[in-house]
């Protein structure tokens, strides 16, 4: 039986009658004036209205902090996500992070309403925190905040304690918090709060003999495949590591014919207890992990290195000598052969990315990455677009721009939104689009080549499976960028005589 | 004297229910209860429409999300102002799938995310000054805009801002309605309540203020309560006007503020999504005597009802009109129903859903040869449990708010071909192995409203129920032994 569903289905002549008809009680625009207008927010006159605007934001690529602190909870063992504050932000959470990974994501709020407004939230955090421990057994529970409980001024750390005294969860059972108000930052300082509130909570404090082992933390990544991946280059180079907060198997679990609210293979507590006597602490990115930074360097007495985020041969050969110098392990023969597939990849491929003008949006650290990427094939960044990017972003990004003769057409704007974005490539036309899913409607809009990079991406399956960085990486995302401009190339040459077999 | 049945379900939920520490145990019991269908069982009463228990992940969401998520985000050419901080706006943006047509940016605003993206100074100094900012700001870039609505979040209502001072002085400077909108998430117990509030903007901020300048007809009707989610609307239109009926405004899939404010010269309103939109249907019934008639156009047999009851309230030649489409269309239903029931029959289904098609969709299923064993809202009220009684049979379970611990244990223990809720749910029940098929998004297929809908939403049950991919799902060895021991 053919089945029609909405694909095909709007498009029958009846549906178009239809919509036609329905103008009647519109109350709409004419098509001239529609398309006069369409027409105008193409211009450069537009663009400067656009870009004089001060209060409204537009498609912004950013999210509220604790999106990220949920994340970040679900990198420790048994770990079970609690939000202070209003629920529905906690059923926001959950739907975003499993719209991106197609998986369950756990997390409970303690359903704060009028009363707790006015009263404060003591009474839903004591029962709500004897209610998720009797019901989903987990043996941390990590405590974040949304907008209402920071307005109201709850006290996380009082009531923790109080609740505890309470008897709604087991005095052992760690309860670590971290106030993350979505009114600053974005995800990514969420991420970094929650984290450096797990460390510190579980912390074994810190011998002052350091042993061999460094700390691997990876950042608010949206790739299971890329906490992976980190695991195989210190693999590969023979190096005694701990990743903390690795949440790649909770965000990317079997199917076993049941469903475990708390899969394994997330960061144990012991590892985070020993962390602590580690030499040296690596960050994969600095922008999520600016406090976890300063609590490592200050309660650890440890180093920290913070990024660039190892996308592209560069990024990921600098990432790699930061690990011989702190550890004194040399690359091993696999990963130069490795290293050397990688950079023959971009070898094949380098023709059909060579000079092509590129538009980026998304987080500072994976910009970063990005660009070096593309700089390295001799693509030519020009709009780079960071709502979420600060001044410190926008330097380091000039910086890596500079140092490139492809780096010349690129302008870096920070606090900026898609809505912005979308002047830029109607006025200065590029050739690609790198961004997350919600970049779809640019791609519709301006019909620039998309490729989707980043987080959140929605409307393609397990691309978050595949690493981004590394060595391999490289390959996924050069693969990625060229096998969609051919895709592109060859739906232009239908009709023509470059429609070629070879490519 | 609770039948067999009753007392064996009502053993199943005691069991489950066992896990909960006692103050919270005693307040599930109140809303998971066996069903009596003739809803006179006392015991089997269902307690809706409370506030959640902390902390036991409930599925519900908020006020923001019934107001800006369901009822005024569809509306497609008013700018609708996420004011507050930037996530709510993030994670609402185009998950509903409110299909629409317009020039996204131009004349219609549906896929765009607008915030005021609240920062600490907002917070403390407060928004409105931003606000007024926002909206001049607006004007300027879409100036096709028919309207601009203000979706409060959390902290505007504690802050104490006056978003309504602000749109009121707005709407005489820009000569557009400018609609402040109180759904802060911290109000009521769930996305109901922003239902209701949203209902209310809609009364105070559009009637008599916009419409289309339209003659009447004998033949007028809404929809109301459609927000053509993968088209559902356009589906259940293309009834109505086969029956002879002129829809003069469609709430608020694909809507217009026009739209909105056309409802009043209706000569029936009908409702489809009764939880959401009832209130103004009421108020529209009280101030102009404007009836209101619930319809269901999921499944031929629904459909064909629904069809007959809304062709009642006309002359002859709808109701021949009426006759004639059921004709013309029961081959072709038929037809699917000849297609999948050999494939469906005796299939059994657990629903998890919103305020609504837990028992809307039940008449579907059951023209597929389906059975309903389970069935819950997230927020339904008394109202709705009163509704579905009837339609599910002796002993199914019904759950108000259910927690998924409470999901995970219904499963386990019912066992059922197929399971309805949302993306929360979606994935967990992938690691099961057990059937799943998203129920407010239609996982992102669609329509399943209507003649055209039910084709589809028959392939989709059975593409769901019958693919041999869960068949793949085996435990291995190891995982039993870990689980044993």
């Amino acid at each position: 039986m053919q089945t029609t569903d909405h694909n095909d289905l709007f498009t029958q002549p009846e549906y178009i009658e239809q919509f036609e008809r329905k103008r009647e009680f519109e109350g709409c625009s004419s098509r001239a004036e529609v398309a006069e207008v369409a027409e105008w927010t193409k211009s450069a006159e537009y663009r400067e209205a656009n870009f004089a605007r001060e209060a409204v934001s537009i498609n912004p690529c950013k999210a509220c902090q604790p999106l990220g602190a949920v994340l970040a909870a679900l990198g420790y063992e048994k770990t079970l996500p609690f939000v202070q504050g209003s629920q529905g932000c906690t059923a926001y959470f959950r739907s975003h992070l499993s719209r991106h990974f197609k998986e369950p994501i756990a997390a409970v709020s303690s359903s704060m309403t009028e009363d707790a407004a006015v009263f404060g939230g003591l009474s839903n955090m004591t029962e709500g925190l004897e209610n998720a421990y009797a019901l989903y057994h987990p043996e941390m529970i990590a405590v974040s905040t949304t907008c209402m409980a920071e307005v109201i001024g709850d006290d996380l750390r009082a009531y923790i304690k109080q609740s505890k005294d309470k008897g709604a969860v087991p005095d052992e059972v760690p309860v670590p918090f971290a106030h993350t108000p979505s009114f600053t930052g974005s995800h990514l300082n969420g991420y970094d709060a929650m984290t450096r509130g797990i460390l510190s909570e579980l912390s074994g404090g810190s011998a002052a003999e350091k042993n061999e082992t460094i700390n691997i933390i990876p950042g608010f990544d949206g790739y299971a495949g890329n906490l992976r991946e980190y695991r195989h280059l210190l693999d590969w180079m023979g190096v005694k590591y701990t990743m903390l907060g690795d949440y790649s198997a909770v965000v990317d679990a079997p199917a076993f014919g049941e469903y475990e609210l708390y899969p394994a293979g997330a960061t144990t507590f012991n590892e985070v207890r020993e962390a602590g006597n580690a030499k040296a602490t690596v960050a994969m990115q600095q922008w999520s992990t600016v406090k976890t930074g300063e609590f490592v360097h200050d309660e650890w007495g440890q180093e920290f290195v913070a990024g660039p985020m190892p996308i592209g041969i560069t990024a990921t050969d600098a990432l790699l000598a930061e690990v011989t110098r702190l550890t004194g392990r040399q690359l091993s023969k696999r990963l130069e052969v490795e290293r050397g597939r990688a950079v023959d990849a971009m070898l094949d491929s380098h023709p059909y990315i060579f000079g092509k003008r590129v538009a980026l949006v998304g987080d500072p650290d994976v910009l970063l990455g990005l660009i070096s990427f593309l700089l390295k094939v001799g693509a030519r960044p020009v709009h780079i677009v960071a709502t979420n990017g600060d001044k410190k972003f926008k330097k380091a990004a000039d910086a890596l721009l500079a140092s490139s003769p492809y780096g010349s057409d690129a302008t870096v704007w920070v606090k900026k939104d898609m809505w912005h974005l979308r002047s830029l490539m109607f006025t200065e036309p590029v050739d690609l689009l790198l961004g997350p899913s919600n970049a779809k409607f640019l791609w519709r809009d301006t019909g620039t080549t998309f490729v989707r990079v980043g987080f959140p991406i929605f409307d393609r399956h397990h691309l978050h499976k595949r690493p981004i960085v590394g060595y391999n990486g490289a390959i996924n995302l050069l693969a990625d960028i060229v096998n969609t401009l051919l895709d592109e190339l060859d739906r232009k040459a239908m009709d023509t005589p470059s429609f070629d077999l070879i490519r | 004297m609770p039948s067999p049945d009753i007392n064996q379900t009502q053993k199943l939920i005691d069991e489950v229910l066992e896990a909960y520490p006692e103050k919270t145990r005693k307040d599930r019991a109140k809303h998971v209860k066996p069903n009596d269908p003739s809803g006179e069982c006392s015991s089997c009463a269902v307690k809706s429409n409370v506030k959640s228990r902390p902390g036991v992940m409930t599925v519900r969401g908020c006020a923001y999300a019934g107001s800006k998520g369901v009822v005024w985000g569809p509306v497609k050419d008013m700018v609708h102002i996420s004011h507050g901080p930037v996530g709510c706006g993030a994670y609402s943006n185009w998950s509903r799938r409110n299909y629409y047509n317009g020039s996204t940016g131009v004349d219609a605003f549906g896929t765009m995310h607008f915030t005021s993206d609240f920062q600490e100074r907002d917070i403390v100094y407060g928004g409105d000054k931003k606000l007024a900012v926002i909206i001049d700001e607006v004007n300027t870039l879409f100036p096709l805009a028919k309207g601009i609505s203000i979706q409060s979040e959390c902290p505007v209502g504690l802050i104490g801002d006056d978003i309504e001072s602000v749109a009121k002085v707005k709407t005489v400077e820009c000569g557009k309605p400018v609609v402040p909108v109180r759904c802060e998430g911290f109000r009521g117990v769930s996305q109901s309540l922003g239902h209701h509030i949203a209902n209310d903007a809609i009364r105070d901020h559009v009637f008599g203020k916009v419409g289309t300048d339209i003659a009447t007809t004998p033949y007028d009707v809404t929809i109301i309560g459609d927000y053509n989610i993968g088209g559902d609307a356009w589906a259940s239109r293309r009834i109505l006007e086969d029956m002879g009926l002129r829809v003069i405004a469609q709430w608020t899939g694909d809507a217009t503020i026009a739209e909105l404010g056309n409802a009043p010269k209706a000569k029936l309103n009908l409702v489809h999504c009764y939880r959401s939109m009832n209130y103004i249907c009421r108020y529209m019934e009280e101030t102009w005597g404007t009836p209101w008639e619930e319809y269901n156009f999921f499944g031929p047999t629904k459909i064909y009802a629904s069809i007959r009851a809304i062709a009642s309230h006309f002359d002859d030649t709808i109701k021949a009109n009426a006759e004639a489409l059921i004709e013309r269309m029961r081959p072709e239903m038929d037809a699917i129903i000849a297609e999948y029931m050999p494939r469906l029959e005796g299939k059994t289904v657990m629903l998890y859903v919103g305020g609504l098609r837990p028992r809307h969709i039940i008449g579907a299923y059951e023209d597929l040869g389906m059975e309903i064993i389970a069935a819950g809202y997230e927020f339904a009220h008394a109202d709705d449990y009163k509704k579905t009684h009837p339609r599910l049979k002796e002993g199914a379970v019904i759950m108000d708010d259910a927690t998924p611990y409470e999901l995970e244990e219904f499963t386990k223990r019912l066992k059922p071909d197929l399971v309805g809720s949302g993306v929360k749910e979606k994935y967990a029940y992938h690691k099961m192995g057990v059937p799943f098929r998203q129920m407010h998004s239609w996982d992102y297929s669609g329509p399943y409203h209507g003649f055209d809908g039910f084709k589809v939403f028959a392939r989709d049950m059975d593409m769901t129920v019958n693919s041999p991919v869960w068949g793949l799902v085996r435990k291995p060895a190891w995982a039993s032994e870990r689980a044993a021991g």
